[in-house]
């Protein structure tokens, strides 16, 4: 356990030297956060301001126990944007990984890390969790800003708990850190093939497009995430995490890093 | 201290290593020398478990490599061939990072002491990145002496460094080996090797000879003595040439050169001829082959 720390506080004291890594994890989380903000203030001032009405029943569907069609609408435009949470658990540990790999394999201290007594597996824990931690703590803190910041706005304990439902919580908690493991895993695979930390930050972003996929496809309307789906995708990105974390240990052998990670 | 049986490593249908078999004792300083891509970092990396044999047996300091890898790990420094530092991190705290993975106990008190040793203390706080390459050289050499290995293995220490840095390393090397370390040092610098090492072995995907540098220059060309005479004609060196015990004979100028097996007793022998035939002999002395020129004949000849 000693040298997963010890390979974790290394990490951090090299990566967030990185201009890039701290823009990453310390402005991704501001702007997740402001937006879902923005929308709510704004969408505050035009419900009271004007008479759009949502029809009864649809305010029964969309938003069960609130009689308010206005505070419907505010939680239902509020809630699209939820998912952007989504996406720091997955930006931010890719970005680190891919420097933390990488960086080793361009500025050659691979060579001399793999010559200590650190197993693969603590040498691999260690560059996942300290990739991964910063992720899952960026997401939490913006989550935890945005609560506060709603709070603030909204002074209405009804309403906050629809804003801030369970499936959002599970979301947040759960499947947040199961995407952030399987975005290290993916980015991991994708270093022992390339040189350059941009190039495999580039590659390995591309494990956002399935966060996008739904963002995009919850506000065009083509399924509702509620909590049961939010569960079933809980589970299958547990079975992912597992395959790639079993690929990534497979790949991630000393002699395949030394004779073919050039 | 390291045994090697036909350790053998292919990468596809390359055999980089063939059949290795090396016996270095406890505190020997052990010159692997050879062309690039002859296989001496594919032996290091082997020898030091960064990367499995295709076949053979291999032990170092006791330990079985394949079976008891993190073991050799614990009692190894490795020297790689690039320093490989964390640019943005500061001396100390590079060596504090292996300081803690080689679970050395007094880390702090280690890395002052090779920090100081080295002459880098004042710097300790500056950035890896900073130092020029004999620095670094340097702080990795450091680095790989922080837990106190028994066995060294330094991959081209002097590398890339000028005069003064190459000449720091080398004495440092020395002190090393009073310390009685067992070291194996792949260099391809061959003057180094003649001063440093016990033993050289000359190795080009198989070891070609395994020697101390004095046995392999007299194996590789003999002993060659140097007659400076005042004038020189060719009865006398016909003379010379009669002389049972002579193996071959050369004019030089007004210098004989005579190569023979055992100039402690036969040099008076000639000399004698030399005298007898009336010619003025000026001095004697004998002509050193340097270790570079062993090594470029037998790498030649391989």
């Amino acid at each position: 356990m000693k040298k997963i720390i010890t390979i974790i506080r290394k990490e951090w004291a090299e990566v967030f030297k990185n201009r890039m890594v701290i823009f990453t994890v310390l402005f991704l989380p501001l702007i997740m956060t402001a937006i879902p903000l923005g929308v709510l203030y704004s969408t505050r001032s035009a419900t009271a301001t004007t008479n759009t009405q949502l029809p009864s029943e649809m305010t029964q569907s969309l938003c069960p126990g609130i009689s308010s069609s206005k505070d419907c609408m505010q939680i239902f435009l509020v809630s699209e944007f939820m998912m952007l949470f989504m996406l720091l658990p997955v930006a931010i540990p890719v970005t680190i990984a891919a420097y933390s790999i990488v960086g080793e394999k361009t500025t050659r201290s691979l060579e001399p890390l793999l010559a200590t007594p650190i197993t693969t597996m603590e040498l691999l824990v260690g560059k996942s969790l300290a990739a991964v931690i910063p992720g899952i703590v960026a997401t939490y803190g913006a989550f935890t800003i945005f609560v506060v910041g709603s709070w603030i706005m909204l002074k209405n304990r009804i309403l906050l708990t629809a804003i801030i439902d369970p499936r959002w919580l599970i979301a947040v908690i759960i499947v947040g850190p199961l995407i952030a493991i399987l975005a290290v895993a993916f980015a991991i695979m994708v270093s022992s093939r390339v040189n350059d930390p941009r190039v495999a930050e580039q590659i390995s972003m591309v494990i956002i497009l399935p966060v996008l996929a739904g963002f995009f496809g919850q506000v065009a309307g083509l399924f509702v995430l509620n909590t049961q789906l939010i569960l079933i995708v809980g589970g299958i990105l547990a079975i992912l995490d597992v395959i790639m974390l079993y690929l990534t240990s497979r790949v991630f052998q000393r002699e395949l890093i030394l004779t073919r990670w050039k | 201290m390291i045994h090697t049986e036909n350790l053998s490593k292919k990468f596809g249908n390359v055999m980089a290593v063939d059949g290795l078999n090396l016996d270095i004792k406890e505190g020997e300083v052990f010159g692997f020398l050879g062309p690039n891509g002859a296989g001496k970092t594919t032996t290091v990396r082997m020898l030091t478990c960064l990367i499995g044999p295709t076949s053979g047996l291999a032990s170092v300091a006791g330990f079985n490599i394949g079976s008891q890898d993190t073991e050799i790990r614990r009692v190894v420094g490795v020297l790689t061939e690039t320093p490989g530092m964390y640019d943005n991190l500061s001396a100390e705290y590079n060596l504090k990072i292996f300081g803690e993975l080689y679970e050395v106990k007094n880390v702090k008190g280690q890395i002052d002491k090779y920090l100081k040793m080295l002459g880098l203390y004042d710097r300790r706080l500056d950035a890896a990145g900073t130092f020029s390459k004999g620095m670094k050289q340097k702080l990795a050499i450091a680095r790989a002496l922080l837990h106190e290995p028994q066995v060294l293995f330094l991959d081209e220490p002097t590398a890339g460094l000028d005069p003064e840095g190459a000449h720091l390393v080398r004495d440092f090397i020395s002190e090393l080996k009073k310390e009685g370390r067992t070291i194996f040092l792949c260099t391809h610098n061959l003057d180094e090797a003649d001063h440093l090492c016990d033993r050289v072995g000359v190795f080009k995907a198989h070891l070609l000879v395994v020697d101390t540098p004095a046995n392999l220059r007299r194996s590789v060309f003999g002993r060659k003595i140097v007659f400076h005479l005042s004038r020189v004609d060719e009865s006398l060196a016909q003379m010379i040439r009669e002389i049972t015990f002579v193996r071959e004979v050369k004019v030089i100028d007004n210098k004989i050169v005579v190569n023979i097996d055992n100039p402690e007793t036969q040099n008076p022998q000639i000399i004698r001829k030399i005298m007898e035939a009336g010619a003025d002999l000026q001095f004697v002395g004998e002509l050193r082959h340097s270790l570079e020129d062993v090594y470029l004949e037998l790498v030649k000849s391989a």
